[in-house]
């Protein structure tokens, strides 16, 4: 007997044929969150609008710049929805980013590769490192937590051992891609931006609507059951965090595009602001529930905060870190209440 | 021999695990269209032979033979493939996902690795329709109560292996315990459902405690004792007195001892007072007295309030509405060690997410609230600590008879043993039982309630909580009436009393 509020009589309440009320329904839909997160964008967009109308906020560029400017973040974002989904997580997103501008600078500058490449090579080596992590969670029944905690160090670790020193990029491909323009017509986006939504579109696909998207949501919903429901939760737990780490390194290389450099400390704590985004696009961290859509909108709201501390241009940019916290803490708080409600 | 072959056979099945050993030798035969019973006391191995059969658990020997071929399976999806599906006790899906996705995962329809959302609903639904159930399909499974969760399992292992032509289609259905949530018009649902699946060939492994629905339903049984067989009859061969001895080992009328337990009216002094306590949401202010050595059982029905009632006079829920005394003491609740503190024992429902901590052992999870009554700097000496271990071990025969058996290893009435074993190891004054025989067989049933009748006899207060009005006329002194959140009625037992008396009481809220 559990303190389930049900009617007096309790044949009635159990009757196969009820069907969930509206209103509890639309409180327990899974899209609300993502729903709440669009919305939140949309105020402050408008809020921006309304401050900063004649200092050009309103040009769809700074719009489009959004994407330009995190486009690596949503990269990384999408990879962490997976691992979050699943009901892990991922720490080592910031450190693999770092080893991957690292180890692209330096194929590129000093080994004198062809970026043609040295861009499969870093995906494989970042997806080949998600794998390791993976193949270690599912085996040796690790934390998710304490596995990628050495990954980040590890990664970082390696960043000294290929230089101690930054190692900035001057290869004529490089420059090139990184100045490359696709004109919208209204305003511009970088190779970047385009990429990362492409990495949207096939991640929002694969979650959908293949087997393997599902088995994500499954174990996130109930590991054990998921196992006992015979769906193979060594393999797609495996799978999960090489696409972390695929995801990782294609932010590295995006990055590395945007700064055209590499350096040991590139991107440090960048896992947790891929966290951030995730969790305030309506991701629950115990897995299961969420989608890639939402950490979209996670991005967009972590990015506008950004751009309109610098349209405000008094505030130090520290100021960003202290609105993503009280953004992260809301949002978590909401969370709570939204699936205690959903239990009583 | 005219009999056909039978579609599953094991033999010689052994299963160990640390300190226990689980399954020696057992034989099992399945015949296709038939519905088996597994039967067994808990802790007999009846779960531990269909984990080995599902490939939860890895065989330590013996072979298995499906269709006539020897196989060996090693994952449930191994056995998923070879025809074997499985609907346990607990129900064993996704809530986060939707019905048909429930249904369907693993096997989803697909072109070109494309879900193919619109007819996995529609054939989901179809699925659905025969078994005449009206839910929506594509709402999440959490939004439905657990019954309606549970037909859904068996929607889905139904439908395991047919479908696109991967699989053979089940050979094997293996239902654990899959009444123990339903109600009546449900479990006539469920039944007539097996019996059409019994008539397309599919073989049935039935588990359930409750003999009725065995010998509705049932063909054939096995019996299972510690974990060796015992014997394979027919059901219309052996009546419920006979298979009730060959679960247990002994005579029935060994049984029959408690119904002679004479009910004590020389209740003692006063030990807990309750006045007006009450909370908002959880049951209506109420008075209650209980005396040294009495039994107080709660009736009502699920949901009516019994659990909320217990949790207040143990303060894991707060009252918001009067006071408690014990032993003339006021307490004030407001968390469970000032209950503890009084010398109040719970013993939760939910045995294995409230109370025992399943990766320690037998005697750690019985030394546990003694520990911590006495704080950890004052540790219990071993040689102490060890004799009172054996001596609960023995008292309440906890099997296996080993302090260093892992406790989430023991079937479900030995974990409940091991729960009670914890709290009367503190030596408390009044001991609340919520449900300590839900899901356990007769035997273990009738050990603890003979249990609680010593207990009492000892001088202990006992406030039993159990949905079955029989055992709590049986056994209490005093019976409690809840209905819709209020404590309706206190009736003192007698000859008079019966269970039709209460029943009134429970429907019309009134006693006379």
């Amino acid at each position: 007997m559990s303190a389930t509020t049900q009617s007096p009589t309790a044949s009635d309440s159990r009757t196969p044929s009820s069907s969930p009320s509206r209103a509890a329904r639309l409180l327990g839909d899974r899209r609300l969150p993502v729903a709440v997160t669009a919305l939140l964008f949309l105020l402050m967009y408008g809020g921006g609008l309304a401050r900063y109308q004649y200092y050009g906020f309103a040009e769809p560029q700074v719009f489009l710049n959004l994407f330009i400017d995190n486009g690596y973040l949503l990269v990384a974002a999408v990879g962490v929805t997976f691992v979050i989904l699943s009901g892990g997580i991922d720490l080592s997103v910031g450190s693999m980013i770092g080893f991957t501008t690292m180890f692209t600078a330096w194929l590129v500058e000093r080994q004198g590769l062809p970026l043609l490449v040295v861009v499969p090579m870093a995906l494989a080596v970042g997806a080949f490192g998600g794998f390791l992590m993976g193949y270690v969670i599912h085996n040796f029944e690790i934390q998710p937590f304490i596995v990628t905690l050495a990954g980040l160090f590890l990664f970082r670790g390696l960043c000294l051992v290929i230089s101690k020193e930054s190692i900035s990029i001057s290869d004529s491909t490089v420059s090139s891609m990184a100045q490359a323009q696709a004109s919208l017509g209204v305003g511009f986006l970088s190779i970047g931006a385009i990429v990362s939504l492409v990495v949207l579109a096939v991640a929002f696909y694969v979650l959908h609507y293949t087997r393997f998207g599902r088995r994500v949501y499954a174990i996130g919903g109930n590991e054990q059951s998921a196992m006992l429901m015979g769906l193979p939760q060594g393999g797609t737990k495996i799978a999960v965090y090489t696409v972390s780490g695929f995801c990782s390194a294609l932010a590295g290389l995006l990055f590395t595009l945007y700064i055209q450099s590499g350096d040991p400390l590139h991107a440090t704590g960048m896992e947790l602001d891929a966290i951030a985004a995730v969790v305030i696009g309506g991701t629950l961290l115990t897995g299961g529930s969420g989608y890639v859509l939402g950490t979209l909108f996670g991005v967009l709201v972590l990015g506008l905060i950004k751009s309109i501390i610098q349209f405000e241009g008094t505030l130090s940019s520290w100021w960003t870190k202290i609105a993503t916290g009280v953004l992260l803490c809301t949002f978590i708080l909401v969370q709570r209440f939204m699936t205690t409600r959903k239990k009583a | 021999m005219a009999e056909p072959r039978p579609v599953l056979e094991m033999a010689g099945i052994v299963k160990e695990f640390p300190g226990v050993r689980a399954l020696s030798d057992v034989d099992f035969r399945l015949f296709p269209g038939e519905i088996h019973a597994l039967m067994g006391e808990n802790g007999a191995g009846k779960s531990t032979l269909i984990k080995v059969l599902t490939g939860v658990y890895s065989l330590d020997g013996g072979t298995i033979t499906l269709d006539g071929r020897s196989v060996r399976i090693a994952s449930p999806l191994q056995a998923q493939q070879a025809g074997i599906s499985t609907v346990y006790q607990e129900v064993n899906l996704c809530p986060n996902l939707s019905v048909a996705e429930n249904i369907f995962i693993g096997r989803e329809p697909t072109r070109m690795g494309r879900i193919q959302w619109k007819r996995l609903r529609r054939e989901a639904a179809e699925l659905v329709d025969r078994l005449g159930l009206d839910i929506d399909v594509s709402a999440p499974l959490s939004s439905y109560p657990l019954a309606v969760q549970q037909l859904v399992a068996i929607v889905r292992s139904l439908n395991t292996g047919a479908g696109d032509g991967e699989g053979p289609g089940t050979k094997v259905l293996i239902l654990d315990e899959p009444t123990s949530s339903l109600d009546r018009d449900e479990v006539l649902q469920l039944f007539a459902l097996m019996r059409r699946l019994k008539e397309e060939g599919v073989a049935i492994l039935f588990v359930s405690h409750f003999l009725d629905q065995i010998y509705e339903v049932c063909d054939r049984m096995t019996v299972l004792r510690n974990g060796t067989l015992v014997g394979e009859h027919m059901v219309s061969d052996l009546d419920q007195v006979g298979l009730v001895q060959l679960m247990l080992g002994k005579a029935m009328g060994q049984l029959d001892e408690l119904h002679e337990h004479q009910l004590r009216s020389d209740a003692g002094d006063t030990l807990v007072q309750a006045d007006g306590l009450g909370r908002t949401g959880g049951i209506a202010p109420f008075d209650l007295e209980i005396r040294k050595g009495e039994v107080i059982g709660l009736a009502g029905l699920l949901g009516s309030g019994r659990t909320e009632l217990a949790r207040l006079l143990f303060g894991a829920d707060q009252p918001d509405t009067g006071k408690v005394t014990i032993g003339g003491r006021r307490v004030s609740m407001s968390a469970p060690n000032d209950a503890i503190g009084a010398g109040v024992a719970f013993c939760s429902e939910n045995r294995k997410s409230e109370g025992l901590v399943p990766d320690l052992t037998v005697r750690e999870n019985i030394i546990l609230a003694l520990q911590a009554s006495r704080g950890w700097t004052r540790p219990i000496p071993v040689a102490q600590r060890d004799e009172l271990v054996a001596k609960y071990i023995k008292a309440l025969d906890i099997r296996p008879a080993n302090p260093e058996a892992r406790v989430g290893q023991l079937s479900g009435g030995n974990q409940q043993k091991v729960l009670l074993a914890r709290w009367l190891i503190t030596q408390p004054k009044l001991l609340i039982l919520d449900e300590p025989t839900r899901g356990i067989d007769i035997g273990a049933k009738a050990e603890i309630q003979k249990l609680v009748v010593s207990l009492s006899e000892e001088g202990m207060s006992v406030l039993y909580i159990a949905a079955e009005l029989e055992e709590v006329l049986r056994l209490s002194h005093t019976i409690g009436v809840l209905r819709d959140r209020r404590l309706v009625a206190q009736i003192a037992n007698g000859p008079e009393i019966t269970t039709s008396r209460i029943l009134e009481t429970i429907a019309s809220g009134e006693h006379q």
